[in-house]
């Protein structure tokens, strides 16, 4: 690619993929880094560098679980002497008071929970770990001690009819934003699609509730709102579009155009050991596959939205028909379209099945593409 | 925490967790704040370099009508609607209104070291 690359906004830094949590929707791989093969703490602080001198703005913490790392306190620091807006994406359960001030006083700008129902009971049952109370705790300090507040609610069948308690959760620990995101279906979660999937009325019963809450909380809370895509029209813009935006860096130091990009087997990742942020950026040809326009394929490529939503999402095409050049089958311009509608009704009409916990050693072997063809993935 | 409503007698601060900041490696003005970036125009960003969460909004109304040579009113209500759009999305505050405003975090935070 000749033309010049823009910089990316933000770093996402995935600091390990452990975690005392078990959710089975977990956007990490299904193959899951080992503690030994994560980066170390002088790495990331050269990475966090490379990422300011980039003219990056912000670094989200995330994981697994961040805080399982006792270098934390050290990379928020860094990350703030070097100019970048930090943001810890946590589940909150390890965090203590002693510790949250510490990180705010290094100049932690802001704090993500996650919570998995605001029902106490079916909360640990989704998370697999009795965690909610002390997750509400935590949130109270993060106000606490004065830092901003976003409620992550992660919503599905099993707990979306709870979506106004999560509003008033979120105003009641005075977070001043929530995101409301409907389960995406990659990795874990698209081994438990069948147990998460709402049904199409529970999809329409909650965008207007959110809609409504949105005008009745305006300026008190802001909403973010996340569709499931295999009820959607359009597909949503992933990642501001592929290698437009974001890098996400995983625990052993691959370089991602998005967290689940290591779901697509015929892309290859470079590493920040081998190579600089920028270098990776600039030539990465997992970067380079997908970025612009060059790469669609038609209707997408004459759309004259493509580059509204740049595609759509790669990996959800890779999951769905195992070419993740094709078209995105969230889109209704798909031949897919339908049958994705249909496969979502479906499993949603059905009784939930039993979920599959995200743990190391649970199974990982990928599901087959439900909609495969017979032909060989585009290289 | 209610809907903070900006008048001329506001104090406009940006709370803590929102930054305005010129990013050096893009000779850019920006403004942070949790999975957000603004990137304001030139005149925005006249607007919000006055802005230090201790001077009320009328005062700064009267420095940009000066900078700009420009009527007060059609200053005053530009400015107004453009800083309640940033409130309602959580990028401003009342510093009058509120006790969370940067100021008073800083202190707190310095009261503890």
């Amino acid at each position: 690619m000749n033309l010049r690359v823009e910089p990316p906004l933000a770093l996402l830094a995935e600091l390990s993929h452990r975690c005392p949590l078990q959710c089975p929707y977990c956007s990490n791989p299904l193959e899951l880094e080992r503690a030994g093969k994560e980066l170390d703490t002088k790495t990331w602080l050269r990475v966090l560098d490379e990422a300011a001198a980039m003219g990056m703005h912000q670094v989200h913490f995330s994981g697994g679980e961040p805080t399982v790392r006792k270098d934390l306190e050290q990379l928020v620091e860094h990350a703030t002497k070097v100019g970048l807006y930090t943001n810890l994406i946590t589940s909150g359960v390890l965090l203590d008071e002693v510790r949250l001030r510490t990180l705010a006083d290094l100049g932690l700008e802001h704090v993500q929970v996650s919570f998995q129902d605001t029902d106490e009971h079916n909360a640990d049952r989704i998370a697999g770990f009795k965690g909610h109370k002390k997750k509400l705790e935590v949130a109270r300090l993060v106000r606490k001690i004065g830092l901003p507040l976003t409620v992550n609610a992660v919503v599905h069948r099993q707990n979306i009819d709870h979506v106004p308690d999560f509003l008033e959760m979120a105003v009641e620990l005075d977070a001043e934003r929530i995101e409301i995101a409907q389960v995406q279906y990659y990795g874990w979660a698209l081994k438990n699609r069948a147990a998460f999937i709402p049904t199409y009325e529970q999809l329409k019963r909650t965008t207007k509730i959110v809609e409504e809450a949105r005008q009745r909380l305006k300026g008190v809370l802001v909403i973010d709102y996340v569709v499931p895509d295999y009820y959607a029209k359009r597909p949503k813009t992933c990642m501001g579009g592929w290698a437009r935006r974001f890098l996400n860096i995983s625990p052993a130091g691959k370089v991602l155009p998005c967290h689940a990009a290591e779901s697509i087997p015929t892309l290859q990742f470079d590493t920040v050991q081998e190579h600089s942020l920028q270098w990776i950026w600039e030539n990465s040809a997992a970067f380079n596959k997908y970025r612009g326009t060059e790469w669609m394929p038609e209707p997408c490529r004459s759309c004259d939205r493509k580059e509204l939503d740049w595609g759509g999402c790669r990996c959800q095409a890779y999951a769905l028909t195992g070419d993740a050049g094709t078209i995105d089958p969230a889109c209704e311009l798909s031949p897919l379209h339908q049958a994705t509608f249909g496969l979502a009704m479906k499993e949603a009409a059905a009784e939930a099945p039993e979920f599959i916990y995200r743990r190391i050693g649970a199974d990982e072997t990928p599901d087959a593409p439900v909609f495969a063809t017979t032909r060989e993935p585009a290289e | 925490m209610e809907r903070i409503v900006i008048s001329e007698a506001s104090v406009p601060a940006f709370p803590r967790g929102v930054k305005f900041r010129f990013n050096n490696a893009k000779q850019q003005w920006v403004i942070l704040a949790p999975e957000r970036l603004l990137e304001p125009d030139e005149t925005a960003v006249e607007v919000l370099k006055l802005i230090d969460g201790k001077v009320a909004l009328g005062t700064v109304i009267d420095k940009l009508a000066a900078m700009f040579k420009a009527p007060r009113d059609v200053i005053a209500t530009d400015v107004v609607a453009m800083l309640q759009d940033l409130a309602d999305k959580a990028f401003l505050i009342d510093a009058a209104a509120s006790p969370h405003a940067q100021g008073a975090a800083k202190t707190a935070a310095g009261g503890k070291a």
